[in-house]
């Protein structure tokens, strides 16, 4: 089996350009990414179905077929993602009807927690006998420090 | 005859699905025909389970095309248990979901999508179950997908807007891999058909070999939420509904542990990345349960253990002998009931509470001994304590770990110790704020104040399930606020489930050595192979 050089290329190229998109925050330049990535993919598959040939229709003519196999994964690969596209495009919309914007946010919850470690603040049930100790990782000495 | 039964479990819910948008104006027409299908996957899957039992493998050849070209169903040990045990633990939710539609949006639901999503939800994680060939997997997988992108993002409100782009981008990254990883397969070996990989895949290059598993074990990873591919979930799952997170928590995850353990062991039964797995399943356990201790909400609580407890099932597949998968497709049968049912039980507070965060609730153990007790004996559960079926599982890993006896594999055994213990604290934790002290009424918790206070109770506020968006302010969910009596139809499923990962303890005998049939036969690989391939197996 040989390889057809352009083809790598151009698939190189589309999941590069994919990837780089994804990584927005956006999430139209995040769904074009996916887009770009899953045309690459696409084009990955006639790849791997070997050298080209004649259409895999028995009976129209001689030479070598080329795999059928491939192209019926790709073409349900395509539809998958025309279908996943849609709705990904209807969420930003809906985002953007919410927000103004389709930004990927961070998570509220995971903020909260964070800066309650950041505050170094204690839970109901901590027991304040302890608290003269000085806690492991120095926030102490900071504090004195700042005074 | 007997064997198309096989087709049954991904046809089924299909059609069902079809019949339920026909009837999407009848909120009743639309549960009998979900809970009609769910019953009859439930009862095909366990004439499968019988027969695959008695008689082997039972496969389907779709189309009568050749087993390595065509696809094929196969319902063996393995697929026919996970097939039973997801479409009851399905079953339950619907009939939860069933509750929580009455009370909160009158007879006639406003979302009639919620029933043929959630069908073809149960064809695509049945698909995935009994796929015989990588392509149809990822087939079910995408519709599992296709379906959880509408359930997370139910009702379109901003948190859940949010929370499902994360998860929906994630998931698209893991398909796209997946493609990639088939499109090598196939270029390397000439088929997809899992049976035929099995034989083809030992003639490549080591160097190949060491690639393709690489592709799929981190396509799965993903799915499976392991360590450093798990930080979508604790962040996408709190959000969605009730009934939603916990058929997730449950079935979806677990989709993704069956991919790993078929693939490790029919692909790749002498993997040299068995180290790597030990440590990634030590990874997980170990980082996951901290997360759940560092956390105040119950469900990102209880995220963060489904993070963590998937470490043990990977923990029994990295060992990658009959005593590890035995312990492994146990742990699985436990942890999909026990996770299940903890989140429809944090359904239930929140429904009467409006709230899961610990540091609003109090006294629930006084205030609702029925809800209390409905969720201590499954936390018990999960932390393993004797003698419920959690202990059971760990135990059996355990013993696996043991009788591995290498270095890595005592540090595994150490970890899943040490994580056991954390659960229990992080339970213990959950258990002693929200059921079992007081609710102090004056006492005012010192927040730092979130930047939008729309969304000051977190997970709680943008929890309420299907309430369209434009109305979703705090007074539309006040009202369900401190309503005293929980409802019978969200209660008794649940209930259902509370018993039934109880009755795990009962009927750990019979059902371990079920699995360690099961594992023996994935061990073997030749019942797979030749139930497949027939004659034609080497």
């Amino acid at each position: 089996m040989t390889v057809n050089l352009s083809l790598v290329v151009v698939i190189a190229v589309l999941v590069a350009c994919g990837v780089t998109l994804v990584l927005e925050r956006s999430l139209t330049r995040v769904l074009v990414g996916f887009v770009l990535i899953g045309n690459g993919v696409n084009l990955l598959f006639l790849v791997s179905s070997g050298d080209a040939g004649r259409a895999p229709i028995v009976g129209l003519g001689d030479g070598p077929m080329s795999d059928p196999l491939p192209q019926a994964m790709a073409l349900t690969a395509i539809v998958i993602t025309l279908g996943t596209t849609a709705f990904g495009l209807a969420l930003a919309y809906r985002a953007w009807q919410l927000t103004g914007h389709d930004d990927v946010q961070d998570d509220v919850e995971d903020d909260l927690i964070r800066r309650r470690a950041e505050l170094d603040s204690t839970s109901a049930t901590f027991d304040e006998s302890d608290e003269a100790l000085p806690d492991e990782e120095g926030s102490d000495l900071d504090e004195e420090a700042a005074r | 005859m007997i064997d198309q039964l096989v087709l049954l479990p991904v046809i089924v819910p299909l059609l069902g699905a079809g019949l339920c948008l026909v009837f999407g104006r009848s909120a009743q027409a639309q549960r009998a025909i979900s809970v009609v299908v769910l019953l009859s996957v439930v009862a095909t899957a366990a004439v499968l389970l019988v027969r695959a039992d008695h008689h082997g493998p039972v496969t389907v050849t779709v189309a009568g095309w050749p087993a390595d070209l065509g696809i094929n169903l196969v319902a063996d040990r393995l697929s026919a248990l996970m097939l039973l045990v997801s479409a009851f633990v399905t079953l339950c939710v619907l009939l939860y979901s069933f509750g929580q539609g009455i009370v909160e949006f009158g007879r006639e639901s406003p979302l009639s999508v919620f029933h043929p999503t959630f069908l073809v939800l149960s064809a695509g994680v049945s698909n995935a179950f009994l796929a015989g060939d990588l392509f149809n997997l990822f087939v079910g997988f995408e519709i599992l997908l296709a379906s959880s992108y509408v359930l997370i993002t139910l009702g379109g409100t901003e948190a859940r807007i949010r929370a499902g782009t994360i998860y929906i981008v994630v998931s698209l990254m893991s398909s796209a891999l997946f493609l990639i990883a088939i499109a090598c397969v196939y270029a390397a070996t000439g088929t997809v058909g899992l049976a035929a990989l099995a034989g083809r895949m030992g003639e490549l290059p080591d160097a190949v070999q060491m690639l393709l598993q690489l592709l799929l074990l981190t396509t799965f990873c993903i799915k499976a939420a392991v360590f450093p591919l798990s930080a979508w979930l604790p962040d996408s799952y709190p959000t969605a509904p009730a009934p939603v997170t916990a058929v997730f928590a449950g079935l979806l995850t677990k989709v993704g542990v069956y991919a790993i353990i078929r693939t490790q062991t029919l692909l790749f039964p002498d993997s040299p990345l068995n180290d790597l797995l030990l440590w990634a399943a030590i990874l997980t356990m170990v980082i996951g349960i901290l997360g759940a201790v560092a956390q105040s909400d119950i469900k990102r609580v209880l995220s963060f253990t489904l993070v963590s407890h998937i470490g043990f099932m990977l923990f029994g597949v990295a060992l990658a002998d009959p005593l590890g998968l035995t312990g492994a497709v146990f742990y699985i049968v436990h942890h999909i009931t026990v996770q299940t049912t903890l989140f429809l039980v944090v359904g239930l507070v929140e429904y009467r509470e409006g709230t899961t965060n610990t540091e609003k609730l109090g006294g629930l153990a006084r205030s609702a001994p029925v809800l209390a007790v409905m969720f201590f004996v499954p936390a018990m559960n999960l932390a393993g304590i004797p003698p419920l079926s959690g202990f059971l599982g760990k135990l059996a890993l355990i013993r696996g770990g043991v009788g591995d006896a290498t270095p890595l594999a005592y540090a595994a055994v150490a970890a899943a110790l040490a994580t056991s213990l954390l659960t229990l604290y992080a339970l213990a934790k959950v258990w002693s704020r929200a059921f079992w002290q007081p609710l102090e009424d004056g006492e005012a918790i010192e927040e730092p104040a979130p930047s939008e206070p729309r969304q000051r109770s977190g997970g709680s506020l943008h929890g309420r399930t299907g309430v369209s968006t434009k109305t979703e302010v705090e007074s539309s969910w006040q009202r369900f606020v401190h309503d005293e009596r929980l409802p019978m139809s969200m209660a008794l499923p649940t209930l259902a489930l509370v018993l039934a990962s109880t009755a795990l303890t009962v009927t750990a005998g019979p059902l371990f050595s079920f699995t360690e049939r099961s594992a023996t036969e994935m061990h073997e690989r030749t019942p797979y192979i030749q139930a497949v391939l027939g004659d034609e197996a080497p």
